[in-house]
C-alpha cells in the first residue's frame, strides 16, 4: 500500500513549521528523509500518525491506500497506528516502558488490534524476536528493556512495530542513539525487512551515510520544505540544489 | 542503568544478565525480588534496634529523677528503700546495661509502668494504637483515592476549567493548619449544626464491640452489631476526613505533576504510536511510572498525618496514641513517651518498608540496586 503526503502543512499558533511537504511511499522501497535538526523531519513522520505535540494544527493530505489519514477520528486512526502505519522512534533507551517486560510490550498491540490471544500473542513475539536476531527470543521475552543493549532494545523496538504486520514503517532517526558499530546492523535490518515483508519505510535521519547504505529514494528537507527528491544514486551523485550540495560537502572524508 | 556487565563475545549477541554489581549469580538461587525483600527487611530490623536506643537516649536526657516520680515522700526519705528500688529497676547499673536491660524488656514486651495510668504502658498502647490505626488508616485511604484521582484529572485535563478548580482546592487543603480545620468543623458541625456525631469512637450509650482487631468498625461489622458499626463510622468520618485534607491536596499536585511529566516520556508517545486504547495508555504506561513519586510522597505524608493525630485526636477526644502522647508528655510520664516513641518508630519503619518494597514490585530496575 502507498503512503502518500501531499501539501503538508503544520503550524504551531502562528508559526509555520512546515510549508507544504510531498513525499511518496512506495511498498518495497526505504525512503529517505534527510535535513538538518528544524527542518520538519521528525515533524512529518509524526503527523502521519497524528502524534504532532499539543497545540500543532496538520492540513493537507496525508493518503494510505484510498484512506485520508488526516480527516480521520482518533477511533478510525488508532486503529491504523500500530495496525497499517507503524513506528520506530529514534533511542530505545527512552521509547519502550521500562516497568513491562518486552513480551509485554510486544504483544499488548497485537491481542488488540489482531484480537490474538494471550499464547498465541505470545509465540508470535518469540518469533518476531528470532526475526530480528534477538538470541535466545524464548527467554529474552520475559526480560526488561534495561537487561539489552542498545542495539538490541532498537532491534525489539523494531519487532514491536512490525507486530500487526504493518504496510508503512516509520523510523525516525533509529540508529542516531547507537553506537557506529551496532548501527550498520540495524541498518541492514530494515533494509532486509523492507525487501522481504514490501514495506513501505521512511527513513528519517540526518545522517548521509546511513542514507546512501540503505535508501532507494531520497528526500531532502529544508526550512520545513522538500527541497529536492530523487533516486539515491543521482541525488547524492548529482544534487540539483544547492542546499543538497551544501549538505554533502559537510560529509567529513570522500565526496560522494 | 548503564551497562554493568558487557556480555563476553560481543555487545550484540547475548542478553545482558541482571547484574549490577550485586551477586551475578547465574541459573539457581532466589530471584532478584526476593532477593531485594529479604535485604530491605533486614535493614529495617536494624533501624528497629537503632529506634529504641534514641528513644531510650532522649527519654535519659530529659531532666528528671524517676526515683522521685515513683517512690512516696515517706520511702524517699529511706536510702535503703531507694537502693532498693534502684536495684529492681536497674538503674543502680551504668547506662548501656541499662539501655540492655531495656531491650531485653522491649523484647519480653515490658515497656515499662505508666505513672499516671498506673498500668503497664503495654497495655494502655494496646487500647490507643488500634483507636490511631483506624483513624489515620482511614484518612492515608481517602487521601490516596481522592489525591490521585483529582491529580489524574487535573493533569488530563490541564489547563482547562476542572484543573484549575483542583489546583486552588489543593492550594487549600495544604494551606488550611489542621488544629484550625477541626476546631472549627467540630464547631460548625456538631455544635452548631448538630449534622455530625460529637467526639470519640462511638456514641456515649454504646459499649464497645468485642475486641478482635481493635478496629471499631471492623469489629463491629464482624459481630453483626450494624448499630455500632453505623455509629463508629459517622464518628470516624468526620476527623478522618479534617486529618486527610491536608494529604489529599498534597497529593493531588504531586499526582498531577507526575502524571504530566510520564506523559511527556518517549515510551507513552511510542504507546500511542501503538494505537492503544486511552486507556490502558494511561493505566499500563503513565499510572505505573507515575506511581512511584506518588507512592513517596503518600509515605512521607503518612508520617506528617500521624502527627496531625495528636491535635486531631485531642479536639475530638479521639482516645489514641495522639491523645496518650499528649497527655504524657504534659506530665513527664517517661515510660510512656518512651512507647509512644517506639510505637511511631515502629509505624514510620514499617511504612517505609512497605514503601520499598512496593518500588522493587513496580520498578524492576530498583531490584538490582
Amino acid at each position: 500500500m502507498t503512503l502518500t503526503i501531499s501539501g503538508l502543512k503544520v503550524a504551531v499558533g502562528d508559526r509555520e513549521i512546515l510549508r507544504g511537504v510531498d513525499l511518496d511511499l512506495q511498498p518495497g522501497r526505504v525512503h529517505g528523509l534527510a535535513g538538518e535538526s528544524g527542518s520538519g523531519k521528525t515533524m512529518t513522520g509524526l503527523a502521519v500518525l497524528g502524534l504532532l505535540p499539543h497545540g500543532a494544527k496538520a492540513t493537507g493530505r496525508i493518503t494510505l491506500g484510498e484512506r485520508d489519514l488526516l480527516g480521520m477520528s482518533a477511533k478510525e486512526l488508532n486503529k491504523i497506528r500500530g495496525g497499517e502505519v507503524a513506528m520506530v522512534f529514534q533511542d530505545p533507551a527512552t521509547s519502550m516502558h521500562p516497568m513491562l517486560t518486552i513480551g509485554r510490550q510486544l504483544t499488548e498491540h497485537m491481542r488488540h488490534h489482531l484480537g490474538l490471544g494471550r499464547k498465541e500473542a505470545r509465540a508470535r513475539a518469540i518469533e518476531l524476536l528470532g526475526q530480528v536476531r534477538i538470541p535466545g527470543a524464548a527467554s529474552a521475552i520475559d526480560r526488561y528493556p534495561h537487561q539489552f543493549s542498545g542495539g538490541m532494545r532498537q532491534r525489539i523496538a523494531i519487532a514491536i512495530a512490525l507486530a500487526c504486520s504493518p504496510k508503512v514503517l516509520i523510523a525516525d532517526e533509529p540508529t542516531t542513539a547507537l553506537d557506529v558499530t551496532v548501527q550498520a546492523g540495524v541498518l541492514r535490518l530494515l533494509r532486509g525487512l523492507c525487501d522481504d515483508l514490501g514495506l513501505a519505510v521512511l527513513l528519517v535521519t540526518h545522517d548521509l551515510g546511513v542514507m546512501s547504505a540503505v535508501a532507494d529514494e531520497v528526500s531532502v528537507m529544508k526550512e520545513g520544505l522538500v527541497v529536492e527528491t530523487g533516486p539515491r544514486g543521482r541525488v547524492l551523485r548529482d544534487p540539483e540544489h544547492p542546499y543538497t550540495r551544501a549538505l554533502l560537502d559537510s560529509l567529513p572524508g570522500e565526496k560522494a | 542503568m548503564s551497562p554493568t556487565s558487557v556480555p563476553s563475545k560481543n555487545s550484540e549477541a547475548a542478553p545482558k544478565r541482571e547484574s549490577a554489581g550485586a551477586a551475578p549469580r547465574r541459573g539457581g538461587g532466589p530471584s532478584p525480588l526476593v532477593r531485594f525483600l529479604v535485604r530491605r527487611v533486614l535493614t529495617a530490623l536494624l533501624l528497629a534496634v537503632g529506634i529504641t536506643l534514641v528513644t531510650f537516649v532522649l527519654t535519659n536526657l530529659v531532666p528528671g529523677d524517676p526515683v522521685a516520680a515513683n517512690l512516696g515522700q515517706r520511702a524517699l526519705g529511706d536510702p535503703a528503700i531507694v537502693a532498693q528500688w534502684k536495684a529492681e529497676h536497674g538503674l543502680d547499673k551504668p547506662l548501656p546495661q541499662q539501655y540492655l536491660l531495656h531491650l531485653q524488656g522491649v523484647l519480653q514486651g515490658d515497656l515499662g509502668t505508666s505513672q499516671q495510668s498506673h498500668r503497664p504502658v503495654l497495655d494502655d498502647l494496646a487500647e490507643a494504637v488500634p483507636a490511631t490505626l483506624e483513624l489515620a488508616g482511614t484518612a492515608i485511604l481517602i487521601s490516596l483515592v481522592a489525591g490521585v484521582a483529582f491529580g489524574v484529572i487535573a493533569a488530563l485535563r490541564r489547563d482547562r476549567l476542572s484543573d484549575h478548580v483542583l489546583r486552588v482546592l489543593s492550594l487549600v487543603g495544604i494551606s488550611v493548619p489542621t488544629f484550625w480545620l477541626a476546631l472549627t468543623t467540630f464547631y460548625i458541625f456538631f455544635y452548631r449544626l448538630q449534622i455530625t456525631p460529637g467526639s470519640g469512637r462511638i456514641d456515649p450509650g454504646m459499649s464497645a464491640p468485642p475486641h478482635v482487631t481493635g478496629l471499631y468498625t471492623v469489629d463491629s461489622a464482624l459481630a453483626g452489631q450494624w448499630d455500632v458499626f453505623a455509629s463508629a463510622v459517622g464518628h470516624l468520618a468526620t476527623p478522618a476526613l479534617v486529618l486527610a485534607l491536608y494529604t489529599i491536596g498534597l497529593l493531588t499536585r504531586f499526582t498531577r505533576s507526575a502524571v504530566l511529566e510520564v506523559m511527556g516520556q518517549d515510551y507513552v508517545r511510542a504507546a500511542r504510536a501503538k494505537g492503544l486504547p486511552g486507556r490502558v495508555i494511561l493505566f499500563r504506561y503513565v499510572l505505573r511510572s507515575a506511581l512511584v513519586p506518588i507512592i513517596t510522597v503518600a509515605g512521607l505524608a503518612f508520617g506528617s498525618l500521624l502527627s496531625g493525630t495528636v491535635l486531631v485526636e485531642a479536639i475530638f477526644a479521639w482516645p489514641g496514641v495522639g491523645q496518650y502522647a499528649f497527655k504524657s508528655a504534659t506530665t513527664l510520664d517517661l515510660p510512656a513517651v518512651m512507647g509512644v516513641g517506639l510505637v511511631i518508630g515502629a509505624v514510620y519503619l514499617v511504612i517505609n518498608l512497605i514503601v520499598d518494597v512496593l518500588y522493587g514490585v513496580i520498578d524492576p530496575r530498583v531490584r538490582l540496586t
